[in-house]
């Protein structure tokens, strides 16, 4: 799931960076809290057992095995935002120490993994995790955080012109990965329960509507990639997401790049246009969400 | 394993390794976006940067074969990624996928093994990348190996448990044996945070990391600035100029 | 002569309920090398962690007090606090959590508020004094365990202590790395407390014992009293394999 370079255009990586960099300075700011370093280590760490873990093998059938890639778990044991973190944090060493995954493109890894995944890993348990569906929320937040990042992914290689039949691939290895990832989660919360129970903290109660705006951004999100997926089928679906089309026909997605003469032709495709329209303007009304959401949690501390 | 050879590779010395991270990582964006951008003529541009490359390289004291080698890892999914782009019908953009992932993770893996880690994320905040993020991933990379040492520990004993159990142990309990496991695994890193933490505050920690030592900026890096970032332009010029 | 460290009536209780320390008094004059006997769980790690404030600080019952240097142990003075006492932990990989020996060794004076040239001078100064100063650009993760341990100790050196307080120093040396540390804290002038289940290495460096049990001190005296009363001495049998 993580992209190389050379896979994107340049519209779509650009794109992505310019929305992930503000979303990680954002998420980062309240993970750390205050400013304070201390969080620091913790985090750290964290990510490294997250590197760790994958040596750990999972029976997944067939003779197959699965390890745990841990958006939904960090999220659950030390909250969406310091997941967010720890998550951009492997996703840079991955990229840099491993080559697993690009440098241009770590924008696009990071909005997929670290913060649309974690995030759809995050709020199953958030609305349920104290309720007597704590395990289903937790499965569905394993699953959801994979097949979430795997859905904008593909979008992302979509709009950036691969052609479908290379997408259909990945879908069927990430619809088995998705429910193992949950079952592995859920597994590694049900030992650590065992261990200590306060481990796995409660979802803080109040300032829930909070998580509805996100849960409806993320929703919005989803289906935007979805719709992607399938609009080289009808083009029309997405023009008729009216409202979007309008407000994102307004939103300059195309940075001036030294080198756009030499973009390749097929971004003067009417349909590629109006599905990056349309996606770009989910991407900013899921990012005014989050800001609104932060600025609003910061204003609350203050006082 | 692969970060061992790259950490060992990017203690050593030479002109490149001396070189300001902060150039290096410049140099590394311009390489990268004048590749990923490039789309007539690619197979070409792609010889002529890969020349520049492999030149690099062996001016940086490291194993060319090592290193082409090392950063053939992204080559299987982008081979097969390749693959199916032809049986697709568009050959092209399969040659592309695989030409571009391959060099771009052969010029990040340039950097990296000449640049020691924390060397990089310092260069990286000193050019405005968030602090806190860094320092995660500083702290992520020291423990990397302890850690993922303590798993294999965990791995080879919970093999040797379920080998001599093969067939008995049904596949529910392996996984939940795996699940445990990577539980202990939580709890020891967990509380190895919290060692550390301790550690911090014994020595007068007060919430601020400070930095150390300021990255110093010298003639010979302006030189590697210019030649970094002329070079790939240049040549991308003067192939699609004359090809 | 005012004590270095004084302790009346110490207890404390863990957040489960159990009782960790019963009411341990504790003196320490300067100059002098105390060692914490008890077997494990008694108490020892407990109780130092309260001389620098890592417990206990927030103020619990008023009956109790530890003061270091004249201050009582209380937000307030931790600073000045943790000047004045220096720590090793006895996992040295948590304590050693910089990416560098030298950045790690110079975090301490940085903490004090030194400028990093400063800091960078106390750390070398520090590195000499335990013999590692070749080593101040490694990482720690790459350190044997008796490297690791000495780096520790010059981490705390920097910081310029009146005490030194040493969690189970010994642990994972081998013998000659052993005496090598002997012969180091031995030469050290400041203070010393070391927690330790080796009994000739505390011989070697220590003037008196003291012995916990259960979460009080059960006695204190010369090292050699204090063993020989609770049977802590090791005396193969006579037809002993090896002997």
């Amino acid at each position: 799931m993580h992209i190389p370079d050379g896979y994107l255009s340049t519209a779509v990586w650009t794109g992505m960076d310019a929305l992930a960099a503000p979303a990680v300075i954002v998420i980062a700011r309240q993970a750390q809290r205050r400013f304070d370093d201390a969080r620091a280590p913790l985090l750290g760490v964290m990510g490294a057992f997250v590197f760790a873990a994958q040596m750990i093998n999972f029976p997944a059938g067939v003779g197959t095995s699965a390890h745990l890639l841990g958006g939904a778990l960090l999220a659950i044991t030390l909250g969406a935002p310091a997941a967010t973190v720890v998550m951009s944090a492997i996703i840079a060493i991955q990229a840099l120490v491993f080559q697993d995954g690009g440098v241009l493109v770590m924008g696009a890894n990071i909005l997929n993994m670290a913060v649309v995944g974690v995030w759809a890993g995050y709020l199953p348990f958030r609305f349920a995790g104290a309720t007597r569906w704590r395990s289903a929320a937790i499965f569905s937040g394993g699953a959801l955080s994979v097949l979430v990042s795997a859905v904008c992914a593909m979008a992302e290689l979509r709009l950036s012109g691969l052609p479908p039949k290379t997408l259909a691939v990945s879908a069927l290895v990430f619809l088995i990965s998705a429910p193992v990832e949950g079952a592995i989660t859920l597994a590694v919360v049900k030992a650590l329960d065992a261990i200590q129970p306060g481990f796995v903290r409660r979802p803080e109660p109040g300032r829930r509507w909070h998580s509805s705006v996100l849960a409806i951004g993320l929703t919005a999100v989803f289906l935007g990639a979805v719709g992607v997926l399938f609009s080289s089928a009808a083009p029309d679906g997405i023009e008729k997401l009216g409202l979007v089309s309008g407000m994102a026909g307004r939103v300059k997605v195309l940075p001036g790049t030294p080198f756009s003469g030499y973009e390749a032709s097929f971004f003067t495709s009417p349909w590629m246009r109006k599905a990056a329209a349309g996606l770009a303007g989910l991407a900013l009304i899921y990012g005014i969400g989050l800001a609104i959401g932060r600025v609003a949690a910061a204003r609350k501390r203050s006082v | 394993m692969h970060h061992v050879v790259l950490e060992r590779w990017s203690r050593q010395s030479s002109p490149m390794h001396r070189g300001d991270p902060r150039v290096k990582v410049l140099n590394l964006l311009v390489f990268l976006v004048v590749l990923s951008t490039a789309h007539r003529d690619l197979v070409q541009i792609a010889v002529a940067l890969g020349g520049l490359l492999c030149c690099a390289i062996v001016w940086s004291r490291l194993p060319l074969m090592g290193a082409l080698g090392r950063a053939a890892v992204v080559l299987p999914f982008s081979l097969a990624f390749a693959g199916v782009c032809w049986i697709a019908g568009d050959p092209t953009r399969g040659v592309h996928l695989a030409v571009k992932s391959y060099l771009s993770a052969l010029a990040v893996l340039l950097v990296v093994s000449t640049t020691p880690l924390p060397a990089l994320l310092r260069g990286l905040e000193s050019m405005g990348a968030p602090r806190f993020l860094l320092m995660v991933a500083q702290f992520l990379y020291r423990y990397l190996f302890v850690i993922s040492e303590e798993a294999q520990h965990m791995a080879k004993a919970a093999q040797s448990r379920g080998a001599t159990a093969a067939g008995m142990m049904g596949r529910s309990a392996r996984f939940r044996a795996a699940a445990g496991a990577l539980a202990v695994l939580f709890a020891r890193s967990y509380g190895r945070a919290a060692e550390i933490h301790r550690a911090m505050l014994a020595r007068g920690f007060q919430g601020h990391l400070e930095t150390l030592a300021a990255l110093h900026f010298r003639k010979a890096d302006l030189a590697l600035a210019i030649a970094g970032m002329l070079g790939p332009v240049a040549l991308r010029f003067a192939v699609e100029r004359f090809c | 002569m005012q004590p270095l460290i004084e302790v009346r009536n110490l207890r404390y209780r863990y957040e489960d309920g159990t009782v960790a320390l019963k009411g341990v008094d504790f003196r320490l004059d300067p100059g002098e090398s105390v060692a914490l006997f008890g077997a494990n769980g008694s108490g020892k790690t407990t109780f130092v962690m309260h001389l620098n404030g890592l417990l206990g600080a927030e103020g619990g019952d008023g009956r109790a007090t530890v003061s270091v240097c004249g201050m009582p142990v209380e937000k307030r003075n931790l600073a000045a606090i943790r000047r004045k006492i220096g720590m090793v932990f006895q996992d040295s990989e948590s304590q050693l959590f910089m990416p560098t020996v030298l950045e790690d060794v110079a975090f301490g004076p940085l903490n004090l508020g030194l400028d990093p040239a400063a800091a960078v001078e106390r750390a070398r100064t520090a590195l000499a004094r335990t013999g590692m100063a070749e080593a101040a650009a490694r990482a720690p993760y790459h350190l044997s365990a008796g490297e690791k341990r000495r780096v520790a100790i010059a981490g705390i050196l920097a910081m310029d202590p009146e005490i030194l307080v040493l969690d189970e120093p010994t642990t994972f040396l081998d013998p000659p790395a052993r005496r090598s540390l002997a012969e180091l804290l031995h030469n050290l002038p400041q203070a010393k407390i070391l927690v330790t289940h080796d009994i000739s290495f505390a011989r070697s460096i220590c003037t008196r014992a003291v012995f916990f049990l259960n979460g009080a001190v059960a006695a204190t005296g010369s090292i050699g009293d204090v063993v020989e009363q609770f049977g802590w001495g090791f005396t193969p049998e006579k037809n002993a394999p090896g002997r």
